[in-house]
C-alpha cells in the first residue's frame, strides 16, 4: 500500500470519529439546562437585530436535530457565531488554537531533544548511579501537579524577576523590531514550557530507556555485536532507530496529553491559549465559544494521531494497518 | 500471592510508599480524631494567621513541656497591612488526648477526645490559617477525605464498565465492535480536561454538597473509561480464540456467561495493574477540577480547592503554608505511582526490565 492510500485511509477513519464527537459536543451542551442567548439577552451592547439573527442562526425555533445540522452546517462554512461580547468566534478560536499549538509543539521539542538522550544514556548505563538519579527524578516529574508546579514557578518568577509573569507578549509588542518580538515571546513561552517539559520528559524518557532496553536485548542487536560491529555503530544504526519507533506512535498519545495538561497550566500562567479560552467560555457560559473550542481542540487532538500515525509509516516501513 | 508480597517489600521505594499512603489513609479516616478544629469552626479575626510555634524552652533558658502562644491581629495604619504578633503574656501547654469539640469516633460513639490540642483558651494552628480564619491542619485533613477517596469511587464506577463494554465489543467482534469502537475513541478524541471543565459547569447550582461530590464522581468515571475499554477489547481478541473458551462455547454457555465468568478474569492482572496506574489521574483530575473551582465547593475542603487560594500573588509570596495541599497532592501521587510501577514489575515481568 503506497503512503498516499494509507493518509487516505487513516483521514477517512478520522471522519466517523468527527462526526460523533460533533453529537457529543452539541447535545451535551444544548441539552443541559442553560440558555443559550441568555448571555447575550444581559449584555445591554447586544442589540435586538443581533440577537434575532443568532436565534435564527442556531435555529432555536426549531427542532433540536434540525438545530445540530444547521450548527454542522454553519461550523463546515467556518461560521461558528459570535462570543458573548460579541466577537466573532472563529477569529478568537484562530487565535488561541494557534497559540496552544505554539506551546505544544515547544513542548514535544523539548521533550524529545532532552529526553531521548537522558533516556539512551540510562539505558547505556544500565543501573549506573545516573540511571537511579534519572528513575527517582522521572518519578517524582510524573507525579508534581501541573499547576502546583505552575504556581511554584510563578514565585521562583516573582522573586528573581528574571521572567515575565503571564500573557504571551509584552503590553508594547508592536512596537519591538522583528528579533525583539521573537525573543520576547521566547521569553513568555519559558515558563509554561518548563512546566509541561518536565512533566512529559519524565514519561518520554523512561520509555525510551525501556525501549533501548528491549532492543539492546534482541537477537539481532546481539548478531549485530557478535560479527564485530563497533559498538558505536551497533547502537546508533541498529538499536536507536528501532527503540524510537515507539515512541513515534506516543506522539499522538503525547500530544492528547499535552492538551488537556495544559489548560490548567494556561490558566495558571495567563497563557492566551484555548485551554484557558474555553474555561473562560465555561464560566461565562458562552455557549457558541465552547461548542466551537471543544470540537477544535478535538480536531487537533485527532489530526494530531493520524499525523503520528503517518509518521510512524513513514519511520517503519513494516507496520500496516 | 505469598510471592508476590515477598517481590513487593523487597522494593524499598513501594515500601515506603505503602507505608506513607497508609499513614495517609488513617488519619483521613480518623480526620474527627486527628483534628483539632471541627469542619465548620472560622475566626475572622484570625485570618491568614500564620502557623503557631511551638516552644521547648521557655524565656528563662529551662527544657519544659512544649507551649505555644495566641496570636493577636494588628493594623498598621501607615502601610494599611494586617499582622500578627504573639500574645506572650499567656503560655499554653500542649496536651495529649484532651477534649474538645463533640464527634462520632469511627462514626459510631460519641466523644471528645481528640489526639492533641492546647490548654483551654490557646489556640494551635500547625499550618497556619487560611482566608476565613479556619486552621489549615484541620481542613488538609477533611479534604484529603474527598481527594484521595474520590479516585477510589471513581474507578468503581469506570472499570465495570470499560471491562464490560471492552468485553462485548471484543467478543462478538463484526459491526458491533466497530461501532462501539468508533464510539470510545470518539470519546478519547475529546481532551479529556476540556470535557471535565464542560460537564463540571453544567451541574446545576444549588446542589448539597454529598450530591455534588457524587456527581463529580461520575463525571471522573465518565471521562476515564474509554481508553481502559479500548485496552480490554485487545485482550479480549485474543483471549477468545484460545481452546478453552471454544470449549465452553460448545457445551453451550450463555455469551453473558463466557464474557464474564471465562474472558474478563484472564484481564485480571492488567486490570489491578491499571487501577493503582489510573488513581493518581483521578486525583489530579479531581484536585484540578476543584482548583478552578468547578470541584467540590466551599465552605467544604478539597485539597484542590483549597489551593486556589495559591492562586493570588500575596497569598503564595507570604503565606507559603497555604501550598501545603500541593505538597500532600504531590506526595499521594508519587506514592500510588511508585506501588503501581512495582505491581507492574511483579505481575507483568514482560515489562519488567532484566
Amino acid at each position: 500500500m503506497s503512503i498516499w492510500s494509507y493518509i487516505l485511509k487513516r483521514i477517512l477513519q478520522g471522519i466517523p470519529i468527527i462526526i460523533i464527537v460533533s453529537f457529543i459536543s452539541f447535545f451535551l451542551i444544548r441539552l443541559s439546562p442553560v440558555d443559550p442567548l441568555a448571555e447575550l439577552r444581559m449584555n445591554p451592547s447586544i442589540t435586538k437585530q443581533t440577537l434575532e439573527a443568532e436565534k435564527i442562526r442556531l435555529g432555536l425555533d426549531k427542532p433540536v436535530i434540525v438545530q445540530y445540522f444547521i450548527w454542522g452546517k454553519n461550523f463546515i462554512r467556518g461560521n461558528m457565531g459570535t462570543t458573548v461580547s460579541g466577537e466573532k468566534v472563529s477569529t478568537k478560536i484562530k487565535e488561541r488554537a494557534f497559540n496552544t499549538l505554539l506551546l505544544s509543539f515547544s513542548v514535544i521539542f523539548w521533550t524529545w531533544i532532552i529526553g531521548i538522550p537522558l533516556g539512551v544514556i540510562a539505558a547505556l548505563n544500565y543501573r549506573s548511579t545516573f540511571d537511579r538519579i534519572l528513575t527517582v527524578l522521572s518519578s517524582i516529574g510524573m507525579a508534581i501537579p501541573s499547576f502546583f508546579f505552575a504556581i511554584l514557578l510563578l514565585i521562583f518568577a516573582q522573586k528573581s524577576g528574571l521572567f515575565p509573569i503571564g500573557g504571551l507578549t509584552c503590553p508594547n509588542f508592536s512596537n519591538f523590531s522583528p528579533l525583539h518580538k521573537v525573543l520576547d515571546v521566547a521569553h513568555h513561552l519559558f515558563l509554561p514550557t518548563l512546566v509541561l517539559t518536565t512533566i512529559s520528559l519524565a514519561g518520554l524518557s523512561r520509555q525510551m530507556r525501556s525501549n533501548l532496553l528491549d532492543v539492546l536485548d534482541s537477537d539481532y542487536v546481539k548478531f549485530a555485536r557478535a560479527k564485530g560491529l563497533a559498538p558505536s555503530k551497533v547502537i546508533i544504526k541498529h538499536a536507536l532507530r528501532n527503540a524510537i519507533n515507539p515512541l513515534v506512535t506516543l506522539l499522538g498519545f503525547e500530544f492528547a496529553a499535552l492538551l488537556s495538561g495544559a489548560a490548567l497550566t494556561e490558566y495558571v500562567f495567563q497563557y492566551p491559549g484555548l485551554g484557558r479560552l474555553i474555561l473562560e467560555a465555561v464560566m461565562k457560559s458562552d455557549i457558541n465559544l465552547v461548542m466551537a473550542s471543544l470540537m477544535i481542540g478535538s480536531f487537533m487532538l485527532i489530526a494530531g494521531n493520524i499525523l503520528s500515525d503517518i509518521l510512524l509509516k513513514l519511520t517503519d516501513p513494516r507496520v500496516r494497518l | 500471592m505469598k510471592n508476590f508480597f515477598k517481590q513487593f517489600f523487597k522494593d524499598k521505594f513501594a515500601t515506603a510508599s505503602l507505608v506513607v499512603l497508609l499513614l495517609l489513609y488513617i488519619s483521613i479516616f480518623l480526620a474527627n480524631f486527628i483534628a483539632v478544629y471541627p469542619k465548620n469552626y472560622s475566626n475572622r479575626n484570625l485570618s491568614y494567621a500564620p502557623p503557631s510555634n511551638i516552644y521547648f524552652i521557655t524565656p528563662e533558658g529551662k527544657l519544659t513541656r512544649p507551649y505555644t502562644y495566641n496570636y493577636i491581629r494588628k493594623f498598621d495604619k501607615d502601610s494599611l497591612r494586617m499582622y500578627f504578633i504573639q500574645d506572650r503574656t499567656q503560655k499554653y501547654y500542649l496536651k495529649l488526648f484532651p477534649k474538645g469539640f463533640e464527634y462520632k469516633f469511627l462514626g459510631i460513639f460519641k466523644t471528645k477526645r481528640h489526639l492533641f490540642g492546647v490548654e483551654k483558651g490557646g489556640d494551635i494552628f500547625l499550618f497556619g490559617c487560611d482566608i476565613n480564619g479556619r486552621d489549615n491542619f484541620s481542613r488538609l485533613l477533611y479534604g484529603g477525605q474527598v481527594s484521595l477517596t474520590i479516585g477510589f469511587l471513581a474507578l468503581f464506577i469506570s472499570f465495570p464498565i470499560g471491562l464490560i463494554y471492552g468485553g462485548i465489543a471484543g467478543y462478538l467482534g463484526g459491526k458491533t465492535d466497530m461501532i462501539m469502537m468508533r464510539f470510545a475513541e470518539a470519546i478519547m478524541s475529546i481532551p479529556s480536561f476540556y470535557l471535565l471543565i464542560i460537564l463540571a459547569a453544567i451541574l446545576p447550582s444549588g446542589m448539597t454538597s454529598s450530591q455534588r461530590f457524587l456527581l463529580i464522581t461520575i463525571i471522573l468515571a465518565l471521562i476515564g473509561w474509554a481508553g481502559f475499554s479500548r485496552v480490554v477489547r485487545g485482550m479480549v481478541l485474543s483471549i477468545k480464540t484460545q481452546d478453552y473458551v471454544k470449549a465452553a462455547r460448545s457445551i453451550g454457555a450463555s455469551r453473558a456467561r463466557i464474557i464474564l465468568k471465562h474472558i474478563l478474569p484472564q484481564t485480571s492482572s492488567y486490570v489491578i495493574i491499571a487501577i493503582t496506574l489510573s488513581i493518581p489521574g483521578y486525583i489530579l483530575a479531581e484536585s484540578g477540577l476543584s482548583f478552578l473551582g468547578l470541584g467540590i465547593q466551599q465552605p467544604d475542603a478539597s485539597w484542590g480547592n483549597m489551593l486556589k487560594e495559591a492562586q493570588e500573588f500575596t497569598n503564595i509570596m507570604y503565606r507559603p503554608w497555604l501550598l501545603t495541599p500541593g505538597f500532600l497532592i504531590f506526595v499521594a501521587v508519587l506514592s500510588f505511582n511508585l506501588i503501581g510501577d512495582t505491581i507492574r514489575d511483579i505481575l507483568d515481568p514482560k515489562s519488567q526490565i532484566k
